[in-house]
């Protein structure tokens, strides 16, 4: 009988008019930016697939250059046609925001994405083996180091134009991270971009098995806290019945409730709600390498190919910092007196730490680690403010971060000897007398990280701090400023080392780098002087683009 | 017209700029491209001064701004220019004389390698002193008040390669930086009681801020003007500036430069008139240096100190002058003049005898120059009989004015004053006539000077011989403004018309009658004259000086000015140093070094935890999102 039952439910259900599936709607010029940079990827794996080895280099380079541009000026496009302001909306079915801040950190990772690539793209650097010009990726990625085939490669003059799809799959993702606007695309958007950067990770030509071993601890320690994410995106999802931000964001505020009879019991539980959040929260804390999530940091720095730990020190933090501001100014305002003193805390830890560990680091890539480190304090400094001015002065502070990162990466290929990079900061003595031009730019960038007035660095730092103190964080900017002064030391440090010492004779030479590097270095400098003598236009900028769309 | 004045104070500056970087080109063509330049000035000084005279008495003021300096905020200033009777009697004194300063230097630099460098410098100070005369606020006249500061010391150490010229110079600058920050804190005193640093608010509304603050400002003030214009107590530098060449002495720190406090004083009338206490300490400042430059004077043998203790003294009656309020004003500034006549005049004759004299400075080794110098000797002379106040000579009207006025303040405060002034006309006939009679009169002393009888054995007693015109003719024409200017300027009041829309005039009433006061000047200078005359003219004048009294050998030592400042300012300087580099060293730096070394320390230590296991990595992270939860819950929970 039952049975029959249910056969007639079947039938019935079959017999009856088929329920409409509404087809998803998509707006795809207002996710022009992401589909092109994805396109151009996808395209790129082609090439790999079927175009002679030797052309594949100036076809990589020419599509990454023309997908991460055209990208750009579709960002400037939808930016000119108002999505940024009265236009803004939520398109993809709720699942990708178009707004102001997306928009912005958006061409800001299309611009240092392109920067990036130039640096990838680098052959002039590396002494030439058997004639051929090489970057400073593996011959091949698969080869064991030291191993036969791997000589093999070498000799054939294999070069791993591969990265520039992985990067390119890496910027796709890292365009959408920011504006994701429900939980399970942000956690797409974090595996999109995290897996090629694994990958990147592993494929420096020199040093690889330091390389290597920085990709695994990479990928371990990234996968364990995509692991500590989902689980907060799922108890998220049984406190609120929904993954969209502004539905938690309702629940939270009380305005709606969970409908879903599945969830019941737990919906509406605080404890939930904050333990999802804390947990998501800390997904983020990872990728922006906050203490006490920072511990890969130093060693992924140094062990990865220089331009790749470049485009990672910019780009993932413009990325992660965007995903994070989104995720605390629209899911969690109406938690604001819950997280706000939690990241107090952990801006505190993050100055504090970053600035006085990188005091005793003697090579120059850990320096930079530490360093970024310590940006990211001030960045989260500027985060809890928890006002229009903490979004603006954060996105300002990334442009400025962001460029005079790339910038200073960039001279570190530069300085070689015959291991490849002379990263050991006792190399650097003296370097301003044997090259007095690239010590220069360096200082700039030491001076911008520093924070001295000037330079972009002080503008954004001032704007964050500014921010943060309107908000009544006095004491997170006193900690501020202190851990400042701290690693205005070790900048300073290196300018004095690189000044005031004799050179060594068995020193580093200066490689010179063709037109690319060049450009990455010559777009650093620029910006770190117009954004520090005259910051008004670009914080002005951020300013317009510093309301989220709900 | 307006325009004008901007080029007025931008043609020396380009003689600067194309003098100082123009390179070897111009070591031919220099100094005459500057003289060209500071004539180019005067020129214009006199076409503005037609314009001015073209209008009435109340409109003859000129303002104009050309542009916003700093807008910041509240805070306002702008480069400005006001041009009225005041600040065009400077501008006439200043391009006038200074032109014709730059003139004798060609003469006078002839032979100096640098000289292209030297005319650089002249109209850098010519620039700097237009603009601190024609600003129209406090912050752009302190601009001009800084460069005349700087070319000044630039000026005095320009024979650099003397070690004395240029611890002189470093001495000027650094008295002058005391009196600098004088200025710097009456004009930020300024901006806080007025909100802005413009001569017309803030002296139209001085009588409103109350007399405490007025007072501050005014003394304030008034230690600018001792350090730029050489009073007690910030003399001590003029002595010594001489050390620059003989036209810097005359133009700078004898008839322009020295007088920059008289202006500032004069310029800031309504503060001092709303501020008695400070109006004491000018005319205190004032009668103390006229006497102590005088006694100075009297005992120098190099000609230049004794002309340089005579300027201090001569700028002490302007000070006493301005301090006596609107009855003094426009008699210091016709002083001030009448005294850049006769004194560049007086200084310029001191270098022609030098420059015939092998650089001699010291008047035991001059005498009998009348026959071999005439035009100097005459010239000399007139300047001479101006300064000692001579009947109908400039000085004789400008001086006589201010003593009267002296007597004019009345009560035992007016005694005390006009009996200074009166005094101080004496010991000026008397250290002038020594002067005189030491250069020109007697028989001649001259002997082998230091520095020849060391290189050139045969070179000898100097030859002594006239200048050449282009250091006479400027000579001559100072030496007619010594004789007829003050005349002209007192005949019917003409000055003082000119003078009273922008300073204000009131008539004082002298206890006893003008008449007595000018026929008791007439006495202490007769008396001075003939004292002079018995000590220097009747006996022959030693080669070595002799011992002397104990006053003159205080005043050669000027009144023990370095020896003072040497046991209270160097001494205790040097103790408040000492004491704080070992407050420095011991406490600063070990707080320093002992904060760098801990947090060394804990970087090492906290270094240990980045081990390179990635396990360790984890139990980190999955500390730390452990403690993250525990604090958002605990922040619900409380």
């Amino acid at each position: 009988m039952s049975s029959a039952a249910s056969v007639h439910s079947l039938w019935t259900a079959a017999a009856d008019a088929p329920q409409k599936i509404p087809a998803p709607h998509i707006e795809y010029a207002q996710l022009s930016p992401t589909l092109i940079v994805l396109g151009a990827a996808v395209l790129g794996i082609l090439v790999e697939a079927f175009l002679p080895r030797r052309t594949r280099y100036p076809a990589q380079l020419l599509l990454a250059t023309v997908g991460l541009v055209a990208a750009f000026a579709a960002v400037i496009a939808l930016a000119a046609g108002g999505y940024g302001t009265d236009k803004a909306h939520i398109a993809a079915m709720g699942a990708v925001a178009v707004d102001g801040p997306a928009l912005f950190l958006q061409g800001t990772l299309l611009l240092a994405s392109l920067i990036a690539v130039f640096t990838f793209a680098e052959r002039r650097l590396d002494p030439a083996a058997h004639g051929r010009r090489v970057d400073s990726f593996a011959a091949q990625g698969a080869a064991v180091p030291g191993g036969e085939a791997e000589q093999e490669a070498v000799k054939a003059g294999f070069t791993t134009t591969e990265v520039f799809p992985l990067v390119l799959f890496a910027v796709g993702g890292m365009l959408v991270f920011p504006a994701a606007n429900d939980l399970l695309t942000l956690f797409v958007a974090l595996e999109v971009f995290s897996l090629p950067l694994y990958v990147l990770c592993a494929l420096a030509r020199r040093q690889r098995l330091m390389s290597q071993e920085s990709a695994v601890k990479y990928f371990l320690l990234g996968a364990f806290s995509s692991a500590f994410l989902l689980f907060g995106v799922a108890l998220l999802y049984g406190y609120a019945g929904t993954v969209s931000y502004a539905g938690i964001a309702d629940v939270v505020s009380g305005t709606t409730r969970s409908v879903d009879p599945a969830l019941a019991s737990t919906s509406g539980n605080d404890a939930l709600l904050l333990i999802g959040g804390a947990l998501v929260l800390m997904g983020l804390l990872f990728k922006v390498g906050a203490v006490p999530f920072h511990m890969w940091t130093p060693d992924v720095y140094q062990g990865a190919p220089t331009p790749v730990t470049g485009f990672m020190a910019a780009a993932t933090k413009v990325a992660a910092f965007g995903a994070l501001l989104r995720l605390l100014y629209v899911v969690l305002p109406g938690l604001r007196w819950d997280w706000r003193p939690v990241m107090w805390g952990v801006a505190i830890v993050t100055m504090v730490v970053g600035a006085i560990v990188a005091v005793t680091q003697t090579d120059v890539k850990r320096l930079l680690a530490y360093s970024s480190i310590a940006h990211a304090g001030f960045l989260l400094a500027g985060v809890t403010a928890a006002s229009p001015d903490g979004i603006s002065s954060v996105l300002f502070y990334l442009v400025t971060y962001a460029f005079v990162t790339l910038g200073a990466f960039a001279v570190v290929t530069l300085v070689r000897d015959a291991g490849g990079e002379a990263t050991h900061l006792s190399k650097w003595a003296g370097l301003g007398r044997r090259s007095p031009l690239v010590a220069a730019v360096f200082a700039v960038f030491l001076l911008a990280f520093a924070g001295i007035p000037l330079t972009s660095g002080f503008a954004g730092k001032f704007a964050v701090f500014k921010a943060a103190a309107e908000s009544g964080a006095t004491p997170l900017v006193i900690v501020g400023v202190l851990s400042s002064a701290v690693a205005a030391f070790f900048y300073v440090r290196v300018i004095v080392l690189m000044f005031f010492s004799e050179p060594r004779p068995d020193g580093p030479t200066v490689a010179v780098p063709s037109a690319l590097t060049s450009t990455a270095i010559a777009v650093g400098v620029a910006l770190t002087v117009v954004l520090g003598v005259a910051p008004q236009y670009f914080l002005e900028l951020a300013g317009q683009a510093g309301t989220f769309v709900r | 017209m307006e325009n004008l004045i901007g080029l007025l104070v931008a043609a020396p500056l380009l003689g600067a700029a194309v003098l100082l970087c123009g390179g070897r080109r111009l070591d031919r063509s220099g100094p005459w491209v500057g003289t060209l330049l500071a004539a180019v000035s005067f020129g214009l000084g006199v076409v503005l001064f037609a314009d001015m005279l073209g209008r009435s008495g109340e409109d003859r003021t000129l303002t104009t701004t050309v542009f916003s300096w700093v807008p910041v905020g509240g805070f306002r200033a702008d480069v400005g220019f006001q041009l009225d009777q005041l600040s065009m009697t400077f501008v006439l004194l200043i391009t006038g004389v200074g032109t014709l300063i730059h003139l004798y230097s060609v003469g006078y630099m002839e032979h100096d390698e640098r000289r292209r460098r030297f005319f650089g410098y002249l109209n850098l100070f010519l620039a700097a002193m237009l603009l601190l005369v024609v600003a129209d606020n406090y912050l752009l006249l302190y601009v001009g008040w800084e460069g005349v500061g700087l070319a000044s010391y630039l000026l005095i150490g320009f024979w650099q390669h003397k070690p004395s010229a240029a611890t002189a110079a470093k001495k000027a600058f650094l008295v002058n930086r005391v009196g600098d920050m004088g200025l710097s804190v009456a004009i930020m005193l300024m901006f806080t009681t007025f909100g802005t640093f413009a001569f017309g608010p803030v002296l139209d509304g001085a009588e409103a801020a109350g007399e405490g603050k007025l007072t501050a400002i005014g003394l304030m003030l008034l230690l600018a003007a001792c350090g730029k214009s050489a009073q007690v107590p910030l003399q001590s530098w003029l002595g010594d500036a001489m050390e620059g060449p003989t036209p810097v002495s005359a133009l700078i720190h004898a008839a322009t430069m020295v007088t920059a406090g008289v202006y500032l004083i004069t310029r800031s009338g309504a503060v001092f008139d709303a501020a008695p206490t400070a109006q004491a300490a000018v005319v205190t400042v004032g009668a103390v240096t006229l006497l102590f430059g005088a006694i100075v004077g009297c005992a120098k043998d190099d000609i230049k100190k004794a002309l340089a203790g005579s300027t201090m003294s001569q700028i002490g009656y302007m000070i006493l002058a301005a301090g006596l309020g609107p009855v003094g004003y426009v008699f210091a500034i016709m002083h001030l003049v009448t005294h850049g006549f006769f004194k560049a005049g007086l200084f310029l004759g001191a270098g022609s005898v030098m420059h015939g004299m092998n650089d001699e400075v010291d008047m035991r080794r001059y005498g009998g120059l009348r026959k071999y110098m005439p035009v100097t000797f005459v010239t000399f002379g007139l300047g001479y009989l101006a300064i000692i106040g001579f009947p109908g000579l400039s000085g004789f009207f400008s001086k006589d004015k201010i003593i009267e006025a002296a007597f004019a303040k009345g009560g035992t405060e007016g005694w005390i004053l006009g009996g200074a002034a009166l005094l101080g006309a004496g010991i000026t006939a008397f250290y002038m006539t020594r002067v005189m009679i030491m250069t020109f009169f007697g028989e001649p002393r001259w002997q082998p000077t230091a520095s020849d009888s060391g290189s050139a054995a045969g070179s000898g007693a100097p030859h002594p011989h006239e200048s050449p015109k282009t250091m006479t003719v400027p000579m001559v024409i100072l030496a007619f403004g010594s004789v007829f200017a003050g005349g002209l300027f007192s005949i019917n009041d003409t000055f003082l018309k000119w003078l009273e829309p922008v300073t204000g005039h009131a008539h004082g009433n002298p206890p006893v009658s003008a008449l007595t006061v000018t026929a008791a000047t007439m006495v202490v200078l007769v008396l001075g004259v003939a004292l002079a005359w018995a000590r220097y003219g009747r006996r022959p004048v030693p080669v070595t000086a002799p011992r002397g009294s104990g006053l003159t050998r205080a005043a050669r030592r000027d009144l023990f000015q370095d020896d003072f400042n040497h046991v209270v300012l160097v001494r205790g300087g040097e103790h408040l140093t000492r004491s704080l580099v070992y407050v420095d060293h011991t406490l600063v730096d070990g707080v320093v070094n002992g904060t760098a070394a801990s947090v060394g320390g804990l970087s090492g230590r906290m270094r240990r935890l980045q081990n390179g296991y990635a396990r360790s990595y984890a139990v980190s992270m999955f500390g730390g999102a452990a403690l993250l939860i525990a604090a958002t819950l605990l922040m619900r929970a409380v």
